[in-house]
Protein backbone atom coordinates (compact mmCIF):
# COMPACT_ATOMS: atom_id res chain seq x y z
CA UNK A 1 0.00 0.00 0.00
CA UNK A 2 2.83 2.71 0.94
CA UNK A 3 4.17 1.32 -2.26
CA UNK A 4 1.54 2.56 -4.12
CA UNK A 5 1.27 5.58 -2.35
CA UNK A 6 4.76 6.28 -3.35
CA UNK A 7 3.92 5.78 -6.97
CA UNK A 8 1.14 8.53 -6.63
CA UNK A 9 3.44 10.93 -4.95
CA UNK A 10 6.69 10.30 -7.54
CA UNK A 11 5.30 10.15 -10.85
CA UNK A 12 2.59 12.32 -12.53
CA UNK A 13 -0.22 9.28 -13.05
CA UNK A 14 -2.78 12.05 -12.84
CA UNK A 15 -1.26 14.12 -15.22
CA UNK A 16 -0.55 11.13 -17.94
CA UNK A 17 -4.26 10.22 -17.55
CA UNK A 18 -5.70 13.98 -17.96
CA UNK A 19 -3.20 13.90 -21.26
CA UNK A 20 -5.49 10.72 -22.36
CA UNK A 21 -8.34 12.65 -21.82
CA UNK A 22 -7.23 15.74 -23.44
CA UNK A 23 -5.92 13.37 -26.44
CA UNK A 24 -9.43 12.08 -26.53
CA UNK A 25 -11.37 15.15 -26.32
CA UNK A 26 -9.74 17.37 -28.99
CA UNK A 27 -9.40 14.66 -31.47
CA UNK A 28 -13.15 13.02 -31.12
CA UNK A 29 -14.40 16.87 -31.78
CA UNK A 30 -12.27 16.93 -34.92
CA UNK A 31 -12.43 13.41 -35.80
CA UNK A 32 -16.19 13.33 -35.59
CA UNK A 33 -16.83 16.68 -37.75
CA UNK A 34 -14.59 15.04 -39.99
CA UNK A 35 -16.32 11.97 -40.12
CA UNK A 36 -19.74 13.95 -40.50
CA UNK A 37 -18.16 15.35 -43.75
CA UNK A 38 -17.18 12.38 -44.52
CA UNK A 39 -20.53 10.18 -44.00
CA UNK A 40 -22.51 12.83 -46.01
CA UNK A 41 -19.89 12.77 -48.86
CA UNK A 42 -20.32 9.09 -49.13
CA UNK A 43 -23.99 8.93 -49.18
CA UNK A 44 -24.58 11.79 -51.16
CA UNK A 45 -25.82 11.19 -54.93
CA UNK A 46 -22.87 12.72 -56.56
CA UNK A 47 -20.49 10.42 -57.45
CA UNK A 48 -17.24 11.72 -57.39
CA UNK A 49 -17.95 13.04 -53.55
CA UNK A 50 -18.82 9.70 -52.69
CA UNK A 51 -16.09 8.18 -54.44
CA UNK A 52 -13.62 10.59 -53.03
CA UNK A 53 -14.94 10.29 -49.78
CA UNK A 54 -14.72 5.89 -50.35
CA UNK A 55 -11.30 6.59 -51.04
CA UNK A 56 -10.07 7.93 -47.97
CA UNK A 57 -11.75 6.46 -45.67
CA UNK A 58 -10.68 2.70 -47.37
CA UNK A 59 -6.75 3.89 -47.58
CA UNK A 60 -6.50 5.95 -44.40
CA UNK A 61 -9.01 2.67 -41.95
CA UNK A 62 -6.17 0.35 -43.68
CA UNK A 63 -3.27 2.44 -42.21
CA UNK A 64 -1.60 1.40 -38.59
CA UNK A 65 -2.53 4.29 -36.38
CA UNK A 66 1.22 3.48 -35.12
CA UNK A 67 2.24 4.51 -38.48
CA UNK A 68 0.34 8.04 -39.13
CA UNK A 69 1.73 9.20 -35.66
CA UNK A 70 5.57 8.11 -36.52
CA UNK A 71 4.31 9.87 -40.17
CA UNK A 72 3.78 13.01 -38.27
CA UNK A 73 6.48 13.04 -36.44
CA UNK A 74 9.25 12.15 -38.89
CA UNK A 75 7.81 13.40 -42.25
CA UNK A 76 5.78 16.46 -40.79
CA UNK A 77 7.78 17.88 -38.19
CA UNK A 78 11.11 15.98 -38.90
CA UNK A 79 11.87 16.36 -42.74
CA UNK A 80 9.46 18.96 -44.30
CA UNK A 81 9.68 21.06 -40.80
CA UNK A 82 6.57 22.30 -39.96
CA UNK A 83 6.07 24.02 -36.93
CA UNK A 84 2.22 24.29 -35.57
CA UNK A 85 3.36 25.14 -32.19
CA UNK A 86 6.57 26.84 -31.06
CA UNK A 87 6.31 25.28 -27.93
CA UNK A 88 7.90 21.85 -28.43
CA UNK A 89 5.70 19.04 -26.26
CA UNK A 90 2.44 21.04 -27.47
CA UNK A 91 3.85 20.59 -31.38
CA UNK A 92 4.03 17.12 -30.71
CA UNK A 93 0.69 17.48 -28.80
CA UNK A 94 -1.05 18.33 -31.44
CA UNK A 95 0.60 16.14 -34.10
CA UNK A 96 -0.44 13.31 -32.27
CA UNK A 97 -4.21 14.42 -32.20
CA UNK A 98 -4.08 15.45 -36.13
CA UNK A 99 -2.72 11.73 -36.50
CA UNK A 100 -5.92 10.06 -34.34
CA UNK A 101 -8.51 12.40 -35.52
CA UNK A 102 -7.74 11.20 -38.82
CA UNK A 103 -7.28 8.33 -37.93
CA UNK A 104 -10.78 7.84 -35.96
CA UNK A 105 -12.72 9.93 -38.89
CA UNK A 106 -13.70 7.15 -41.23
CA UNK A 107 -14.98 5.24 -38.55
CA UNK A 108 -17.22 7.59 -37.28
CA UNK A 109 -18.43 8.26 -40.83
CA UNK A 110 -18.99 4.63 -41.53
CA UNK A 111 -20.78 4.44 -37.55
CA UNK A 112 -22.87 7.49 -39.08
CA UNK A 113 -23.69 5.98 -42.61
CA UNK A 114 -24.70 2.41 -40.89
CA UNK A 115 -26.96 4.43 -38.76
CA UNK A 116 -28.39 5.89 -41.89
CA UNK A 117 -28.30 2.28 -42.88
CA UNK A 118 -30.94 1.51 -40.14
CA UNK A 119 -33.68 3.72 -41.84
CA UNK A 120 -36.04 1.52 -44.14
CA UNK A 121 -36.23 3.17 -47.47
CA UNK A 122 -40.26 2.91 -46.48
CA UNK A 123 -39.91 6.09 -44.26
CA UNK A 124 -38.05 7.96 -47.14
CA UNK A 125 -41.00 7.02 -49.21
CA UNK A 126 -43.63 7.70 -46.63
CA UNK A 127 -41.87 11.15 -46.24
CA UNK A 128 -41.98 11.75 -49.78
CA UNK A 129 -45.66 10.86 -50.32
CA UNK A 130 -46.54 13.33 -47.52
CA UNK A 131 -45.28 16.08 -49.83
CA UNK A 132 -41.98 16.48 -47.22
CA UNK A 133 -39.45 17.95 -49.45
CA UNK A 134 -35.51 16.80 -49.26
CA UNK A 135 -34.46 19.03 -46.56
CA UNK A 136 -37.68 18.64 -44.14
CA UNK A 137 -37.35 14.54 -45.01
CA UNK A 138 -33.48 14.95 -43.97
CA UNK A 139 -34.29 17.04 -40.54
CA UNK A 140 -37.90 15.36 -39.53
CA UNK A 141 -37.80 11.38 -40.65
CA UNK A 142 -33.85 10.23 -41.44
CA UNK A 143 -31.66 11.64 -39.54
CA UNK A 144 -33.01 11.68 -36.13
CA UNK A 145 -34.03 7.95 -36.64
CA UNK A 146 -30.23 7.44 -38.51
CA UNK A 147 -28.67 9.36 -35.37
CA UNK A 148 -30.36 6.91 -32.96
CA UNK A 149 -29.04 3.64 -35.17
CA UNK A 150 -25.75 5.23 -34.89
CA UNK A 151 -25.41 5.43 -31.09
CA UNK A 152 -23.79 2.19 -30.50
CA UNK A 153 -20.92 2.38 -33.53
CA UNK A 154 -20.21 6.10 -32.30
CA UNK A 155 -20.13 4.81 -28.71
CA UNK A 156 -17.45 2.23 -29.65
CA UNK A 157 -15.58 3.81 -31.67
CA UNK A 158 -15.19 6.68 -29.09
CA UNK A 159 -13.91 3.90 -26.54
CA UNK A 160 -11.38 2.83 -29.09
CA UNK A 161 -10.06 6.24 -29.52
CA UNK A 162 -9.85 6.35 -25.68
CA UNK A 163 -7.18 3.56 -25.84
CA UNK A 164 -5.46 4.52 -28.40
CA UNK A 165 -4.79 8.02 -27.71
CA UNK A 166 -1.72 5.86 -25.87
CA UNK A 167 -0.86 5.73 -29.08
CA UNK A 168 0.68 9.49 -28.98
CA UNK A 169 3.40 7.59 -26.98
CA UNK A 170 4.95 7.56 -30.35
CA UNK A 171 5.03 11.02 -30.95
CA UNK A 172 6.77 11.24 -27.28
CA UNK A 173 3.62 12.35 -25.62
CA UNK A 174 3.92 12.55 -21.21
CA UNK A 175 0.59 9.97 -21.65
CA UNK A 176 -0.10 7.01 -19.20
CA UNK A 177 1.13 4.71 -20.70
CA UNK A 178 4.58 6.50 -21.37
CA UNK A 179 4.51 7.03 -17.35
CA UNK A 180 3.49 3.56 -16.70
CA UNK A 181 6.91 2.81 -18.75
CA UNK A 182 9.32 5.04 -16.62
CA UNK A 183 7.57 3.65 -13.62
CA UNK A 184 8.47 -0.06 -14.49
CA UNK A 185 11.79 0.91 -15.49
CA UNK A 186 12.71 2.95 -12.21
CA UNK A 187 10.68 0.14 -9.67
CA UNK A 188 10.83 -3.29 -11.27
CA UNK A 189 10.02 -5.00 -8.53
CA UNK A 190 6.65 -3.07 -8.41
CA UNK A 191 6.00 -4.00 -12.02
CA UNK A 192 2.72 -5.90 -11.60
CA UNK A 193 0.89 -3.26 -9.11
CA UNK A 194 2.12 -0.36 -11.43
CA UNK A 195 0.28 -2.31 -14.49
CA UNK A 196 -2.66 -3.07 -12.25
CA UNK A 197 -2.91 1.29 -11.35
CA UNK A 198 -2.85 1.85 -15.37
CA UNK A 199 -5.18 -1.33 -16.63
CA UNK A 200 -7.88 -0.08 -13.81
CA UNK A 201 -7.65 3.66 -14.66
CA UNK A 202 -8.32 3.24 -18.25
CA UNK A 203 -10.86 0.62 -16.99
CA UNK A 204 -12.35 3.08 -15.04
CA UNK A 205 -12.66 5.96 -17.97
CA UNK A 206 -13.54 3.38 -20.83
CA UNK A 207 -16.45 1.26 -19.04
CA UNK A 208 -18.57 4.50 -18.26
CA UNK A 209 -18.25 5.33 -21.55
CA UNK A 210 -19.68 1.82 -22.97
CA UNK A 211 -22.43 1.51 -20.31
CA UNK A 212 -23.70 5.40 -20.91
CA UNK A 213 -23.56 3.75 -24.72
CA UNK A 214 -25.75 1.15 -23.97
CA UNK A 215 -28.11 3.41 -21.99
CA UNK A 216 -28.49 5.57 -24.63
CA UNK A 217 -29.53 3.14 -27.48
CA UNK A 218 -31.74 1.51 -25.61
CA UNK A 219 -33.43 4.52 -24.06
CA UNK A 220 -33.28 5.96 -27.59
CA UNK A 221 -33.88 2.58 -29.60
CA UNK A 222 -36.21 3.19 -32.27
CA UNK A 223 -38.76 0.44 -32.19
CA UNK A 224 -39.94 -0.96 -36.05
CA UNK B 1 -30.21 -1.61 -51.55
CA UNK B 2 -27.95 1.83 -51.80
CA UNK B 3 -28.16 3.88 -49.06
CA UNK B 4 -28.33 6.85 -51.42
CA UNK B 5 -31.95 6.42 -51.85
CA UNK B 6 -33.22 6.78 -48.43
CA UNK B 7 -32.08 10.07 -48.70
CA UNK B 8 -32.16 10.81 -52.20
CA UNK B 9 -34.81 10.38 -54.57
CA UNK B 10 -33.96 9.62 -58.02
CA UNK B 11 -32.87 12.99 -59.43
CA UNK B 12 -34.40 15.12 -61.85
CA UNK B 13 -33.08 17.33 -65.14
CA UNK B 14 -32.63 20.06 -62.80
CA UNK B 15 -30.49 17.64 -60.10
CA UNK B 16 -28.76 16.08 -62.95
CA UNK B 17 -27.17 19.24 -63.64
CA UNK B 18 -26.49 20.39 -60.35
CA UNK B 19 -25.00 16.92 -60.04
CA UNK B 20 -22.87 17.05 -62.83
CA UNK B 21 -21.34 20.94 -61.65
CA UNK B 22 -20.37 19.39 -58.65
CA UNK B 23 -18.41 16.39 -60.08
CA UNK B 24 -16.77 18.88 -62.36
CA UNK B 25 -15.69 21.03 -59.19
CA UNK B 26 -15.01 18.43 -57.36
CA UNK B 27 -12.49 17.03 -59.95
CA UNK B 28 -10.76 20.08 -60.61
CA UNK B 29 -10.04 20.96 -56.38
CA UNK B 30 -8.87 17.04 -56.00
CA UNK B 31 -6.63 17.70 -59.14
CA UNK B 32 -5.62 21.47 -57.34
CA UNK B 33 -4.94 19.88 -54.14
CA UNK B 34 -2.44 17.10 -55.66
CA UNK B 35 -0.88 19.22 -57.82
CA UNK B 36 -0.21 21.66 -54.61
CA UNK B 37 0.89 18.95 -52.71
CA UNK B 38 3.58 18.12 -55.30
CA UNK B 39 4.83 20.95 -55.93
CA UNK B 40 5.15 21.48 -52.22
CA UNK B 41 7.32 18.53 -51.52
CA UNK B 42 8.96 19.45 -54.98
CA UNK B 43 9.93 22.34 -53.71
CA UNK B 44 11.68 20.65 -50.59
CA UNK B 45 13.13 18.73 -52.86
CA UNK B 46 11.17 15.23 -51.80
CA UNK B 47 9.95 13.95 -55.28
CA UNK B 48 13.17 13.86 -56.83
CA UNK B 49 13.62 9.94 -58.56
CA UNK B 50 16.22 8.87 -56.80
CA UNK B 51 14.53 9.10 -53.19
CA UNK B 52 11.70 6.93 -54.06
CA UNK B 53 13.52 5.01 -56.55
CA UNK B 54 16.00 3.88 -53.26
CA UNK B 55 12.64 2.91 -51.09
CA UNK B 56 11.17 0.56 -53.65
CA UNK B 57 14.54 -0.73 -55.64
CA UNK B 58 15.76 -4.61 -54.78
CA UNK B 59 17.77 -3.82 -52.08
CA UNK B 60 15.20 -1.93 -50.09
CA UNK B 61 13.13 -4.95 -50.31
CA UNK B 62 15.90 -7.90 -49.76
CA UNK B 63 17.29 -5.88 -47.07
CA UNK B 64 14.83 -3.66 -44.99
CA UNK B 65 10.78 -4.03 -46.32
CA UNK B 66 10.52 -8.02 -46.79
CA UNK B 67 12.74 -8.41 -43.46
CA UNK B 68 10.17 -6.06 -41.67
CA UNK B 69 6.83 -7.73 -43.51
CA UNK B 70 8.49 -11.35 -42.64
CA UNK B 71 8.19 -10.15 -38.88
CA UNK B 72 5.13 -8.03 -38.99
CA UNK B 73 3.08 -11.29 -40.83
CA UNK B 74 4.84 -13.82 -38.69
CA UNK B 75 3.70 -12.44 -35.57
CA UNK B 76 0.78 -10.67 -36.57
CA UNK B 77 -0.27 -15.01 -38.11
CA UNK B 78 1.04 -16.38 -34.97
CA UNK B 79 -1.24 -13.94 -32.85
CA UNK B 80 -4.33 -14.75 -35.45
CA UNK B 81 -4.38 -18.26 -34.41
CA UNK B 82 -3.67 -18.43 -30.44
CA UNK B 83 -6.41 -15.40 -29.83
CA UNK B 84 -8.87 -17.63 -31.80
CA UNK B 85 -7.86 -20.52 -29.42
CA UNK B 86 -8.04 -18.51 -26.94
CA UNK B 87 -11.47 -16.71 -27.90
CA UNK B 88 -13.19 -19.97 -28.39
CA UNK B 89 -12.12 -21.31 -25.38
CA UNK B 90 -13.14 -18.05 -23.13
CA UNK B 91 -16.36 -17.86 -25.49
CA UNK B 92 -17.90 -20.86 -24.96
CA UNK B 93 -17.22 -20.80 -21.43
CA UNK B 94 -19.23 -17.66 -20.79
CA UNK B 95 -21.85 -19.68 -22.62
CA UNK B 96 -21.43 -22.14 -19.63
CA UNK B 97 -24.06 -23.47 -17.77
CA UNK B 98 -22.28 -23.13 -14.72
CA UNK B 99 -22.31 -19.55 -12.74
CA UNK B 100 -18.83 -19.11 -11.52
CA UNK B 101 -17.47 -20.22 -15.03
CA UNK B 102 -19.87 -17.59 -17.11
CA UNK B 103 -18.62 -15.14 -14.37
CA UNK B 104 -14.94 -15.73 -14.71
CA UNK B 105 -14.59 -15.69 -18.15
CA UNK B 106 -17.04 -12.98 -18.07
CA UNK B 107 -14.18 -10.69 -16.12
CA UNK B 108 -11.24 -11.51 -18.17
CA UNK B 109 -13.13 -11.33 -21.03
CA UNK B 110 -13.95 -7.65 -20.30
CA UNK B 111 -10.65 -6.60 -18.56
CA UNK B 112 -8.84 -7.73 -21.85
CA UNK B 113 -11.24 -5.52 -24.16
CA UNK B 114 -11.02 -2.68 -21.71
CA UNK B 115 -6.66 -2.48 -20.87
CA UNK B 116 -5.15 -0.62 -24.49
CA UNK B 117 -3.22 -2.90 -26.09
CA UNK B 118 0.02 -0.61 -25.75
CA UNK B 119 0.23 -0.75 -22.14
CA UNK B 120 -0.50 -4.71 -22.00
CA UNK B 121 2.35 -4.67 -24.39
CA UNK B 122 4.70 -2.68 -22.46
CA UNK B 123 4.17 -4.55 -19.33
CA UNK B 124 4.71 -8.00 -20.78
CA UNK B 125 7.69 -6.50 -22.53
CA UNK B 126 9.25 -5.68 -18.97
CA UNK B 127 7.59 -8.75 -17.36
CA UNK B 128 8.99 -11.36 -20.04
CA UNK B 129 12.49 -9.72 -19.87
CA UNK B 130 12.17 -9.49 -15.90
CA UNK B 131 10.98 -12.48 -14.63
CA UNK B 132 10.71 -15.62 -17.98
CA UNK B 133 14.76 -14.52 -19.14
CA UNK B 134 15.56 -18.18 -18.72
CA UNK B 135 12.27 -19.25 -20.79
CA UNK B 136 12.68 -16.42 -23.22
CA UNK B 137 15.49 -15.24 -24.57
CA UNK B 138 15.75 -11.07 -23.66
CA UNK B 139 16.28 -10.18 -27.13
CA UNK B 140 12.75 -11.59 -28.56
CA UNK B 141 10.91 -10.12 -25.71
CA UNK B 142 9.54 -7.54 -27.69
CA UNK B 143 8.54 -10.01 -30.02
CA UNK B 144 6.90 -12.42 -27.53
CA UNK B 145 5.49 -9.51 -25.60
CA UNK B 146 3.70 -8.25 -29.17
CA UNK B 147 2.53 -11.61 -29.38
CA UNK B 148 0.97 -12.45 -26.16
CA UNK B 149 -0.79 -8.70 -26.17
CA UNK B 150 -2.54 -8.92 -29.30
CA UNK B 151 -3.44 -12.46 -28.37
CA UNK B 152 -4.98 -11.32 -25.66
CA UNK B 153 -6.90 -8.40 -26.31
CA UNK B 154 -8.06 -10.34 -29.52
CA UNK B 155 -8.96 -13.39 -27.83
CA UNK B 156 -11.07 -11.52 -26.20
CA UNK B 157 -13.19 -9.57 -28.42
CA UNK B 158 -13.39 -12.69 -30.24
CA UNK B 159 -14.76 -14.78 -27.01
CA UNK B 160 -17.57 -11.79 -27.37
CA UNK B 161 -18.08 -12.68 -30.95
CA UNK B 162 -18.44 -16.59 -30.40
CA UNK B 163 -21.20 -15.11 -27.86
CA UNK B 164 -22.70 -12.63 -29.60
CA UNK B 165 -22.92 -14.79 -32.58
CA UNK B 166 -24.90 -17.44 -30.67
CA UNK B 167 -26.96 -15.25 -29.12
CA UNK B 168 -27.94 -13.68 -32.85
CA UNK B 169 -29.35 -16.79 -34.16
CA UNK B 170 -33.36 -16.80 -34.13
CA UNK B 171 -34.82 -18.19 -30.93
CA UNK B 172 -36.56 -20.92 -33.15
CA UNK B 173 -33.02 -22.99 -33.99
CA UNK B 174 -32.86 -23.18 -30.23
CA UNK B 175 -36.49 -24.15 -29.54
CA UNK B 176 -36.59 -27.03 -32.78
CA UNK B 177 -33.52 -28.63 -31.21
CA UNK B 178 -34.91 -28.56 -27.96
CA UNK B 179 -38.41 -29.62 -29.15
CA UNK B 180 -36.46 -32.55 -30.61
CA UNK B 181 -35.02 -33.89 -27.78
CA UNK B 182 -31.75 -32.43 -27.18
CA UNK B 183 -30.64 -30.91 -24.24
CA UNK B 184 -29.61 -27.46 -24.20
CA UNK B 185 -26.15 -28.58 -24.49
CA UNK B 186 -26.41 -30.69 -27.21
CA UNK B 187 -28.34 -28.23 -28.91
CA UNK B 188 -25.27 -25.70 -28.21
CA UNK B 189 -22.73 -27.75 -29.59
CA UNK B 190 -24.63 -29.28 -32.72
CA UNK B 191 -27.21 -27.00 -33.76
CA UNK B 192 -26.27 -23.02 -32.35
CA UNK B 193 -22.50 -22.77 -32.38
CA UNK B 194 -21.53 -24.58 -35.55
CA UNK B 195 -24.25 -21.81 -37.12
CA UNK B 196 -22.52 -18.61 -34.78
CA UNK B 197 -19.07 -19.69 -36.32
CA UNK B 198 -20.29 -19.80 -39.84
CA UNK B 199 -21.67 -16.63 -38.40
CA UNK B 200 -18.72 -14.71 -36.80
CA UNK B 201 -16.35 -16.21 -39.86
CA UNK B 202 -16.57 -12.41 -41.67
CA UNK B 203 -16.12 -10.51 -38.59
CA UNK B 204 -13.16 -12.82 -37.97
CA UNK B 205 -11.70 -11.88 -40.86
CA UNK B 206 -11.70 -8.24 -40.38
CA UNK B 207 -10.08 -8.89 -36.77
CA UNK B 208 -7.09 -10.01 -38.56
CA UNK B 209 -7.00 -6.43 -40.00
CA UNK B 210 -7.16 -4.96 -36.18
CA UNK B 211 -4.61 -7.90 -35.59
CA UNK B 212 -2.18 -6.73 -38.42
CA UNK B 213 -2.59 -3.15 -37.64
CA UNK B 214 -2.11 -3.80 -34.02
CA UNK B 215 1.15 -5.47 -34.72
CA UNK B 216 2.71 -1.94 -35.93
CA UNK B 217 2.43 -1.26 -32.10
CA UNK B 218 5.38 -3.19 -31.47
CA UNK B 219 7.77 -0.79 -33.15
CA UNK B 220 6.80 1.52 -29.68
CA UNK B 221 8.70 -1.38 -27.50
CA UNK B 222 11.33 -1.79 -29.92
CA UNK B 223 10.17 -5.22 -32.17
CA UNK B 224 11.42 -4.71 -35.17
CA UNK B 225 8.76 -5.35 -37.77
CA UNK B 226 7.77 -3.38 -41.24
CA UNK B 227 7.50 0.08 -39.77
CA UNK B 228 10.78 -0.33 -37.76
CA UNK B 229 12.27 -1.77 -40.53
CA UNK B 230 11.24 1.11 -42.96
CA UNK B 231 12.20 3.41 -41.05
CA UNK B 232 16.05 2.40 -40.57
CA UNK B 233 16.06 1.87 -44.70
CA UNK B 234 14.63 5.97 -44.39
CA UNK B 235 17.47 6.48 -42.25
CA UNK B 236 19.89 4.67 -44.23
CA UNK B 237 19.55 6.69 -47.40
CA UNK B 238 17.47 9.89 -46.53
CA UNK B 239 14.36 8.58 -47.38
CA UNK B 240 12.72 8.49 -44.44
CA UNK B 241 9.26 10.03 -46.28
CA UNK B 242 9.53 7.54 -49.44
CA UNK B 243 10.44 4.78 -47.04
CA UNK B 244 7.00 5.14 -44.54
CA UNK B 245 4.48 5.72 -47.60
CA UNK B 246 5.71 2.78 -48.88
CA UNK B 247 5.43 0.84 -45.40
CA UNK B 248 1.75 2.33 -45.61
CA UNK B 249 1.20 1.30 -49.11
CA UNK B 250 1.95 -1.81 -47.85
CA UNK B 251 -0.70 -2.43 -44.94
CA UNK B 252 -3.35 -0.74 -47.04
CA UNK B 253 -2.58 -3.52 -50.21
CA UNK B 254 -2.74 -6.26 -47.44
CA UNK B 255 -5.90 -5.13 -45.40
CA UNK B 256 -7.68 -4.28 -48.50
CA UNK B 257 -7.30 -7.65 -49.38
CA UNK B 258 -8.61 -9.25 -46.05
CA UNK B 259 -11.19 -6.74 -46.08
CA UNK B 260 -12.43 -7.76 -49.42
CA UNK B 261 -11.77 -11.49 -48.24
CA UNK B 262 -14.42 -10.66 -45.20
CA UNK B 263 -16.88 -9.16 -47.23
CA UNK B 264 -17.05 -12.11 -49.68
CA UNK B 265 -17.10 -14.30 -46.94
CA UNK B 266 -20.38 -12.70 -45.39
CA UNK B 267 -22.09 -12.82 -48.94
CA UNK B 268 -21.21 -16.22 -49.44
CA UNK B 269 -22.04 -17.70 -46.26
CA UNK B 270 -25.34 -16.04 -45.33
CA UNK B 271 -27.20 -18.71 -46.91
CA UNK B 272 -25.44 -21.39 -44.69
CA UNK B 273 -26.47 -20.14 -41.43
CA UNK B 274 -29.40 -18.67 -39.68
CA UNK B 275 -26.92 -16.57 -38.05
CA UNK B 276 -25.99 -12.89 -38.84
CA UNK B 277 -22.89 -12.69 -41.28
CA UNK B 278 -22.71 -9.06 -41.78
CA UNK B 279 -19.52 -7.75 -40.84
CA UNK B 280 -19.89 -4.72 -38.43
CA UNK B 281 -17.46 -1.77 -39.08
CA UNK B 282 -14.28 -3.35 -40.44
CA UNK B 283 -11.80 -2.49 -38.50
CA UNK B 284 -12.81 -1.60 -35.83
CA UNK B 285 -14.11 -4.08 -32.85
CA UNK B 286 -17.33 -3.56 -30.47
CA UNK B 287 -15.22 -2.68 -26.94
CA UNK B 288 -16.35 -3.05 -23.44
CA UNK B 289 -19.48 -2.19 -21.61
CA UNK B 290 -21.75 -3.45 -24.70
CA UNK B 291 -24.14 -5.90 -22.88
CA UNK B 292 -26.93 -8.28 -24.21
CA UNK B 293 -29.33 -5.87 -24.95
CA UNK B 294 -26.75 -3.63 -26.79
CA UNK B 295 -26.09 -6.54 -29.18
CA UNK B 296 -29.78 -7.18 -29.56
CA UNK B 297 -30.49 -3.75 -30.69
CA UNK B 298 -27.30 -3.60 -32.92
CA UNK B 299 -28.07 -7.84 -33.92
CA UNK B 300 -31.61 -5.88 -34.95
CA UNK B 301 -30.08 -3.23 -36.84
CA UNK B 302 -28.24 -5.73 -38.83
CA UNK B 303 -31.36 -7.76 -39.21
CA UNK B 304 -33.17 -4.93 -40.73
CA UNK B 305 -30.24 -4.30 -43.31
CA UNK B 306 -30.51 -7.71 -44.30
CA UNK B 307 -34.16 -7.35 -44.83
CA UNK B 308 -33.77 -4.66 -46.98
CA UNK B 309 -30.76 -5.89 -48.72
CA UNK B 310 -33.60 -9.08 -49.93
CA UNK B 311 -35.33 -6.67 -51.34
Amino acid sequence: MEDILFLFEQYPIWEGFWANLKLAFFSAIFAFTLGVILALFRISPVRSMSWLSGAFINLVRNIPLTVLVVMGVLIFWGQLQINMHPDFDTNFFMLATIALSIYHAPFFAEAIRSGVNTVPLGQAEAARSIGLGFFAAARLIIIPQALRGAITPIGNTLIALIKNTTVAAAASVMEASGIMRTMIEFNPNLMVAIFLIIAIGFSLIVIPVGLLTTWLSERLAVTR
Amino acid sequence: MSTQYVLFDAPGPRSRRIITILNILVALIVIGVLVWVYQALAAQGQMSPHLWWNAINTNAWVNYLLPGLTFTLQAAAIAVVSSVVFGLFFGFLRLAPVRILRWISMVIVEFFRAVPVLVLMVFLHFFFSQYLSNVIDPRNSAYYAVIVALTLYNGAVIAELVRAGVRSLPAGQREAALAVGMTTTKSLRYVEVPQALVAMLPSLVSQFVIILKDSALGYIIGFSELLRYSRHLGAGYGNIMQALVVAAIIFIIINSLLVQLAQMLSRRLSSRTSGVTEVGIPGIAPIAGDTVEDEATETRAQAIIQQDKRK
